[in-house]
């Protein structure tokens, strides 16, 4: 799988570590009433989609940025990827 | 005669109250050599014996000189394919080892009747035809090592509990220790084996250079320093496993279903009535989940998320060579395990990909990585050429230890998160699926593996790793 760095151009998947859904950048609110179960539900659980799925890509041997990668997990293709820095400022994330 | 309810002749009443196929036997190889000198309907209500419409369908020694005596005319399709019928007491959704075995134990060992197994594609498509067929019970953690030693003891009987030859070959699985840190960690795992009823050897250099003394001691980065062995571990013939209990669940009574895609779940007032398949409405009493690297999905349709993805590992096998390794070498250190099939082909893997995937293939980095772990254990494999490499969709759980439970819905239950550990718990995941849902509690040996253990903070963690899961 090659990722299509925004900086960097094409990378082969094996530069990157992998964390996860990018829901995971929606941390809930720690002082919330209900946080133990948010913090549950945050941690552990996952959509697993089959089909498109926006996940987080470390830059791990390269410029140890953290991307958003839209990809689809049927066919392996990739569909874009962004700075999650990015995606942060715009509220996107 | 389906289920063994309609009693009508003492011969019958008689066959049935064995429900054994073993104590059977020597009545239905003699009936097998004359059952065309029966009365019809007395042969053809004995499927639970072994005869099926005048003919015998177990399978002894006697059996296949008979056969070969009369050209293997009588050998016959080993399984009904029925349409589905409208309602059920027990639906299992997925026919791959762990819904067959389920299916199996449910009719057989918990007596019960009214049983279906809906697979979307054939019988055994899934993961139970694409693993490396290892079996063991190494484990460490009490959550875990009871449950697996209860699997190994099935696998030691398996062949003779369902008539069938799944090739359960006890050629021992060793661990390599390369750090006196490994070693003090393979000697508390060897401990807890033993304490579990499993049986564990703490080998050093000298025992492992005895066993294969053509793997590469000297390694710089990971010298072999000795071994963890468990002798009755091995392997087992995947297909065979899958074929075996569904012969044995059709015999009891159970349909298997195929080409039956479960497309919904009907759930009313929190309890499930039953699934929409791509065959119809199913009613069923209580449904069973056992669909490994398809839980997400799955479950979905219930409205439930669960602490699950879905990645890939992959497989390899090369050209058949001539016996070089007898047992199973794992070098986890370096991401590589390996043993010899009957048929000669090295059969060895590595890690998962390590990225979501439902695409039963992977990317080019782990093999790389694969191939690297095997040259640096085993230099020789480098002059053996790759036959076959493939992938399986693993259903990877936050703590890398699977559930047998039920679920917020009634009725509803799930068997899922079985890494790329679920082969080897084969037998227990079904005979502990089936306990819990003909009982509604949980088998002894599978009482932690909750669904609601991460809330309650009761992770089941061999390796440490925390929730994620591409590092189980």
């Amino acid at each position: 799988m090659l990722i299509p760095h925004p900086l960097l151009g094409l990378r082969d998947s094996s530069e990157f570590t992998y964390l996860g859904d990018a829901a995971l950048l929606d941390r809930p609110d720690g002082m919330a009433p209900d946080a133990a179960t948010r913090f549950h539900d945050y941690v552990h659980l996952r959509d697993n989609p089959a089909g498109i799925h926006r996940e987080l890509w470390f830059h791990e041997q390269g410029d140890r940025s953290w991307l958003i990668v839209t990809r689809n997990t049927i066919t392996h293709e990739v569909l874009s990827a962004e700075l999650s820095r990015d995606a942060m400022k715009g509220g996107a994330a | 005669m389906r289920n063994g309810v309609e009693g009508e002749s003492i011969l019958q009443l008689i066959l049935l109250s064995g429900n054994n196929f073993d104590e059977l036997s020597a009545t239905v190889n003699i009936l097998s050599v004359f059952d065309k000198y029966l009365p019809k309907h007395i042969a053809s209500l004995t499927i639970r014996t072994g005869i099926r419409d005048g003919r015998s369908v177990r399978y002894s020694g006697l059996r296949v000189i008979k056969e070969a005596l009369t050209g293997h005319k009588g050998w016959q399709p080993i399984w009904r394919n029925p349409d589905p019928q409208p309602a059920y007491d027990y639906v299992i959704v997925g026919g791959g080892g762990h819904g067959l075995a389920t299916a199996y134990y449910l009719a057989k060992t918990f007596k019960q009747s009214r049983i279906a197994v809906l697979e979307k594609s054939w019988l055994g498509s899934g993961n139970i035809g694409r693993n490396t067929t290892i079996i063991r019970s190494n484990y460490l953690l009490p959550g875990n090592e009871p449950f697996y030693e209860f699997s190994m003891k099935l696998w030691e009987g398996l062949e003779q509990e369902f008539n069938f030859n799944a090739m359960v070959s006890q050629r021992g699985i060793l661990n390599l220790i390369h750090s006196d840190g490994q070693r003090d960690a393979y000697r508390r795992r060897g401990n807890a084996m033993l304490l579990a009823g499993a049986d564990a050897e703490l080998l050093d250099q000298g025992d492992v250079r005895a066993m294969y003394p053509w793997l590469n001691f000297d390694n710089a980065r990971f010298p072999i320093k000795g071994g963890l062995l468990q002798r009755r571990a091995g392997t087992a013939r995947h297909d065979g496993v899958a074929w075996g209990y569904a012969r044995g669940a059709d015999l009891a009574g159970v349909d298997l279903i195929q080409n039956c895609e479960v497309t919904g779940f009907r759930i009313e007032d929190g309890r499930v009535r039953g699934v929409e398949t791509s065959r119809g409405y199913i009613a069923a009493g209580k449904v069973g989940v056992a669909v490994a690297g398809s839980s997400g999905r799955v479950m979905a349709m219930a409205g439930m998320r669960l602490p699950i993805e879905s990645h890939v590992l992959q497989a390899f096998v090369t050209e058949g060579l001539k016996p070089v390794i007898d047992g199973v070498i794992t070098f986890g250190a370096g991401h590589f395990y390996v043993s010899q099939s009957d048929k000669g082909g090295l059969v060895f893997g590595g890690d998962i990909d390590g990225y979501n995937s439902y695409a039963q293939r992977g990317n080019l980095g782990v093999i790389e990585d694969v191939a690297q772990g095997g040259m640096a254990l085993m230099p020789m494999i480098g002059r053996a050429r790759l036959l076959r490499i493939w992938g399986g969709i693993m259903d990877m759980s936050m703590d890398g230890t699977p559930i047998i439970d039920r679920t917020p819905i009634e009725g509803l239950y799930l068997n899922a998160g079985w890494c790329y550990g679920g082969f080897k718990a084969t037998p227990a995941s079904g005979y502990a699926f089936a306990h819990l849902l003909t009982t509604g509690t949980p088998h002894e040996t599978a009482r932690f593996m909750r669904f609601d253990r991460f809330e309650r903070g009761y992770p089941i963690d061999e390796k440490g790793m925390g929730a994620t899961p591409n590092l189980h």
